[in-house]
């Protein structure tokens, strides 16, 4: 079994005008030292799941397995009891402000009823695992925000966690603070061995340290899986809409002129993996057919530790040298698929 | 100016006045605290939302604030009189103050209260925080700046109380005001007892106001 299991799924908020299916029948099965990514739009329902998965909120139906246990099958007490082993941390750190930093790292020591002095001297060796011993007496306010997310993953540390969920965590942070704060997620989780679950809605964070992805969009889990499959081979329009505009993020690289586009006959996706972005593949196949593609996008960066790209060609209106330009390609080891509507 | 006699009074109504003002405060948040976090708790967004509790603290609360404080003081005279023995003094005029002031401070209570970041409740039930650990750990401390300033303003208008209660008996300072500047045309002495309350009532929102900065820490 795995570690989370979200059985049938469904969340409806009943107000007094309307009600909102914010969840629905959503199935994931999370394992033991992931890092699972959960993607989509503003209101696709992710912070409503994430907040399932601790059963800070209830679901109006289906069941929470988590470490083999039924959430929705547990008393009050050992609901809170059980919360002790699946920290959160939020978009806006929410560290108590009327405290300093090591009083708000050993908050969650105190609810277990650790005493004070020991809390404090756990809370001073997680300070140091996220590189803040020496604030541990400024108050959070006096604090940039991600040395605020660094006391709040300490905080979150404290009680010895076996899944860390992540709501947003690096959104109201610039991209270099970001990447330090990822970069210490993923120690965490080697380190640990702690299951990671994170809600985003930048593809970017996907890339850096996921391991596995779910799409979401109005509710549902579009598509899930390991992250190198499905960036290279998207199934869904969710999905290809959510790299496309990646690509379109960072590193990106627009060639074509927008009205050149229009008449391409055909678009297809090139992508490199392992080390064949390092041959010039589209120079030589130009010399040797002698023809010139329109390269509409083009991008490479680093999945999961391995050099990936891709690339979208606008192939010539002849389909006899279509067909050469894909056979050369493909004859590079390259995998092609071709692209419809709009890129 | 005036007599030692007429001094002696006037210190007289001063701790009589002040012994009202902090003795019925002191009372008031013992029964008005508890009111205030209940009524948060219980409210439909609170951590324990009970709208049947909800409505009867919130129905409490705000007939008791409705009734005009003459006429609590007079409605209570039974009842003050079970309590303290006498209807008439100092210490009989605190039971009808703190009947006053406990829905009064519950309300500023709540209010205070409602300001602390949602984020930071959520936060501390993601721990597995029970309700209580969230009121005294959480609640309590975060908005203990909106507390205190809650404090100072009541103390102010409980010593505004506590002079309307002079003036049917309940000595202190409005006591002496009545007695002397209405009864008996003594403006001067009204006009020192007015001064006196005005001080008093500056002296504490100095102090207070003073308290809540230096303990908050979020700047
Ligand atoms: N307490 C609530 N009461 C009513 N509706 C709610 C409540 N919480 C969430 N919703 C609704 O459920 C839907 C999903 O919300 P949710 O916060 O899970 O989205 P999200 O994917 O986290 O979005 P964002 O990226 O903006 O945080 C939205 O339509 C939202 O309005
Ligand atoms: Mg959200």
């Amino acid at each position: 079994m795995a570690q989370i299991e979200v059985r049938h799924l469904s969340k409806t908020f009943t107000s007094k005008d309307a009600q909102v299916n914010a969840l629905k029948d959503i199935n994931l099965e999370i394992e033991q030292g992931d890092i699972y990514g959960i993607i989509g739009m503003s209101g696709a329902g992710k912070s409503t799941l994430v907040r399932c998965l601790n059963y800070l909120e209830k679901p109006t139906h289906g069941e929470v397995w988590v470490d083999g246990r039924d959430l929705g099958g547990m008393t009050e007490k050992e609901l809170l009891r059980q919360r002790k082993d699946i920290a959160m941390i939020f978009q806006h750190f929410n560290l108590l402000m009327q405290k300093n930093v090591v009083d708000n790292v050993s908050f969650p020591l105190l609810i277990q009823g650790v005493k004070k002095k020991e809390a404090r001297k756990k809370a001073r060796e997680l300070l140091g695992i996220v590189g803040l011993e020496e604030k541990e007496l400024a108050y959070p306010a006096q604090l940039s925000g991600g040395q605020k997310q660094r006391v709040a993953i300490a905080r979150a540390l404290a009680s010895e966690p076996r899944i860390l969920l992540c709501d947003e965590a690096t959104s109201a942070l610039d991209p270099q603070t970001t990447a330090s704060i990822l970069e210490l997620l993923k120690d965490i989780n080697t380190q640990f061995g702690i299951t990671i679950v994170i809600i985003t809605h930048q593809m970017s964070v996907i890339r850096k340290i996921c391991s596995h992805v779910a799409i979401m969009s109005q509710g549902e889990i579009k598509e899930s899986g390991l992250v190198n499959e499905i960036f290279s081979h998207p199934k869904t329009r969710e999905a290809r809409e959510l790299i496309l505009k990646d690509i379109d993020g960072e590193g990106a690289v627009h060639l074509a002129k927008p009205q050149d586009r229009l008449m391409e006959a055909k678009k297809i996706r090139i992508v490199f993996s392992e080390n064949s972005s390092f041959e010039p593949v589209i120079a030589n196949m130009v010399l040797k057919t002698g023809r010139p593609v329109n390269i509409l996008k083009a991008d490479t960066k680093n999945v999961g530790g391995i050099a990936k790209g891709e690339m979208i060609l606008g192939l010539p209106e002849d389909r006899k040298l279509q067909q050469e330009i894909e056979d050369y390609i493909r004859a590079r080891g390259l995998e092609i698929e071709e692209v419809t509507g709009d890129v | 100016m005036f007599s030692s006699e007429v001094i002696q009074m006037l210190i007289k109504g001063i701790g009589e006045t002040l012994y009202m003002t902090l003795a019925s405060t002191l009372f008031g948040y013992l029964f008005g605290l508890p009111m205030g976090i209940l009524l948060t708790i219980s409210d439909r967004d609170g951590i324990r939302p009970n709208s049947i509790l909800y409505k009867i603290l919130d129905v409490i609360a705000n007939i008791v604030r409705s009734v005009p404080f003459l006429i609590l003081l007079i409605v209570l005279i039974p009842f003050t009189r079970l309590i303290v023995g006498k209807s008439y003094g100092s210490t009989a005029t605190i039971v009808p103050l703190v009947v006053a002031a406990v829905p009064y401070i519950a309300r500023m209570v709540e209010s205070s209260l409602r300001e602390v970041d949602a984020g930071v409740i959520e936060a501390a039930r993601s721990m597995g925080a029970s309700t209580f650990t969230i009121v005294t750990k959480v609640l309590l401390v975060e908005a203990r700046t909106s507390l205190i300033v809650g404090v100072t303003i009541t103390l102010g208008t409980i010593l505004g109380y506590s002079a309307m209660a002079g003036t049917v008996g309940g000595g202190g300072l409005g006591d002496i005001a009545i007695r002397y500047g209405y009864y008996r045309y003594e403006v001067g002495i009204m006009a020192v007892t007015v001064v006196l309350l005005i001080l008093l009532v500056q002296i504490f929102q100095t102090i207070g106001m003073k308290l809540s900065v230096r303990l908050d820490k979020r700047k």
